[in-house]
């Protein structure tokens, strides 16, 4: 990670104390806001976190690798998340996922080089009536043909 | 009020209802008048596992304390499961009303939604309500001029199915790992951060205003001997018109999949990933408490369907959403993923699947949360109901579909 990627996540680990508190209470919604903005929380934030809340590290690390919306390596700006469950994967999942895998050149689980995209699946996301189902980050996506989703690609790939 | 009403009909909750009515009446009434009417509803919980309402309340209404909470649950993770997200998404103001009216019964002043990850695009709107029913003094302090006050925040969880469970999502919301307490003490004892607490289900909360207005013995007219009222319940699979449909109690699946005009089905799934699955036999059943449960999740699959497929999909969920906490859950259910892959390449023997079957009923009562408690379920009776496709390589066809 460069040098200045890292000061600016500790200072915006700085300008959201204020807001949360340092009560336990706060820290899931604290790692869930440097989670969105820079699409994971590495050790040195995982350590800030600790050292203003006053609690040890490893505390801060445990609930990190506890939630799957968490991570320590860094995701990609558009975080893909295709839903495997039951009533998705009846309505061909696969081949949402071919097709994704196909069209950004990764393969389920995996991050893009530019840390533009990662492509991963999910657990049921309540969509199953619509289903098969996506998510890009906090947006969903439902009813998914071939047609639809070279629609959404296109329209990720243009927003740079 | 800015929310969309898709038309929808149903006895009680897709009834027609007049915005706060019920958090007005409630107000009106003491604490003992509403409990009172609980009680003679017999609503039990929404989420699956059916403790009266009712019961919870007053127990934490009775838990000497100077600080009670109150909490929506509304991580709902169940595969199949999407009634919960229509409510907080076409109708927060029962939601909320349900939560204001539990703080008023219990003698709470906050209340905390706590919505799965998945359902974050909510969090926005929720959050523009909850303003307005500020703005109308519907919340905030001495509501509506009582001398009572009510605050409600929305917590966001962050993926994990386990959180579900009331007493692991109190750990989330402590700023913990998702993992289930040892009870008792119960969350209406000791809940959020060691104080009485009552955690209910966001279709239980959205059930209250109604009982409210049209009183409890109206509301147990509805359904059967043992569950009381209606359930909405959410189709999907093979069916022309999935969706979520509020249906009496004891209706049986022959009605049910005529109504989601689903055809040529072979199996149904009750209650999730976590729930039964029953063949055409078993299609006079009906869904309730006492016999077929559910938290609201129903699946439908047709016959050209691989049920040994399916519940591969269901034991891999289980392997990778246990919290690991507890052995029987943790190695439990790898043994029975690893029990289907065998089934798959045909390399099971008939003494393996009685200790496998063994260790499934250890899991159900050895496990320390509801998740080790009900894996077995779809493993057991998808072997047993489904014994002759799975166990014969010939009729099953290609295992990696579904």
């Amino acid at each position: 990670m460069f040098v200045n990627e890292k000061e600016k996540i500790l200072e915006f680990i700085d300008t959201i104390i204020d807001k949360h508190g340092i009560e336990r209470t706060s820290l899931l919604p604290i790692l869930g806001e440097i989670q969105e903005k820079f699409k994971c929380v590495p050790e040195f934030a995982q350590q800030r976190v600790a050292k203003i809340m006053d609690i040890h590290p490893v505390e801060v690390y445990s609930v990190v690798s506890f939630y799957s919306f968490l991570n320590v390596e860094k995701k990609g700006k558009y975080i893909l998340r295709v839903c495997r469950s039951v009533s998705c994967d009846l309505a061909g999942k696969e081949k949402v996922v071919n097709i994704l895998e196909r069209e950004l050149g990764l393969k389920i689980g995996e991050t893009s080089a530019d840390k533009k995209y990662t492509l991963e699946y999910t657990n049921c996301m309540g969509l199953c009536d619509e289903a098969p189902s996506l998510a890009i980050n906090d947006q969903v996506y439902t009813k998914l043909t071939t047609e639809k989703l070279y629609q959404i690609l296109s329209e990720i790939k243009e927003n740079k | 009020m800015t929310e969309k009403i898709r038309k929808r009909d149903g006895l009680i909750i897709f009834s027609e209802y007049e915005k706060f009515s019920g958090l007005k009446k409630a107000l009106s009434l003491s604490q003992d008048d509403i409990l009172f009417e609980l009680k003679s509803s017999n609503l039990k919980g929404r989420g699956g596992a059916g403790f009266p309402i009712s019961t919870k309340w007053m127990l934490t209404a009775a838990a000497q304390s100077s600080e009670k909470y109150v909490v929506c649950n509304a991580d709902e993770g169940e595969p199949g499961t999407f009634k919960d997200r229509v409510l907080l998404k076409e109708m927060p103001y029962l939601i909320f009303e349900g939560m204001i009216i539990a703080g008023y019964t219990i003698g709470a002043k906050k209340g905390i939604v706590y919505l799965r990850g998945e359902y974050n695009y909510l969090v926005n709107p929720l959050n523009e309500f909850l303003d307005e029913m500020k703005n109308e003094n519907l919340l905030g302090e001495n509501i509506l001029g009582k001398d009572f006050s009510f605050e409600i925040e929305i917590f966001s969880g962050h993926g994990a199915y386990v959180c579900g469970e009331e007493t692991a999502l109190l750990e989330s919301l402590e700023g913990q790992r998702g993992e289930a307490r040892n009870r008792p003490p119960f969350p209406v004892n000791r809940g959020y951060k060691g104080f009485p607490t009552t955690v209910n289900n966001v279709e239980s909360l959205s059930t209250v205003p109604h009982i409210i207005m049209k009183g409890g013995s109206w509301y147990s007219q509805f359904g059967t001997e043992k569950s009381k009222g209606t359930k909405l319940i959410s189709v999907s699979g093979d069916c022309e018109k999935p969706g979520v449909y509020e249906i009496e109690w004891g209706t049986s699946i022959y009605d049910l999949l005529e109504l989601v005009k689903a055809e040529n089905t072979k199996a149904v799934q009750v209650g999730g990933a976590s729930g039964v699955c029953v063949n055409k036999s078993q299609f006079d059943r009906t869904i309730a408490y006492e016999d077929l449960s559910t938290g609201g999740s129903i699946m439908i699959f047709n016959e050209s369907r691989n049920m040994l497929a399916i519940l591969k999909n269901f034991m891999e969920f289980f392997v990778e959403e246990s919290c690991g906490q507890c052995t029987p859950c943790r190695i439990g259910n790898q043994k029975l993923l690893a029990f289907v892959e065998k089934i798959i390449q045909n390399e099971q023997t008939f003494s393996e699947l009685n200790k496998i079957k063994e260790l499934a009923e250890t899991m159900k009562i050895a496990s320390k949360c509801g998740l080790g408690q009900s894996s077995p379920n779809p493993f057991l009776s998808i072997l047993e109901n489904f014994k002759e496709e799975i166990f014969d390589s010939n009729s099953r066809g290609k295992y990696e579909h579904v």
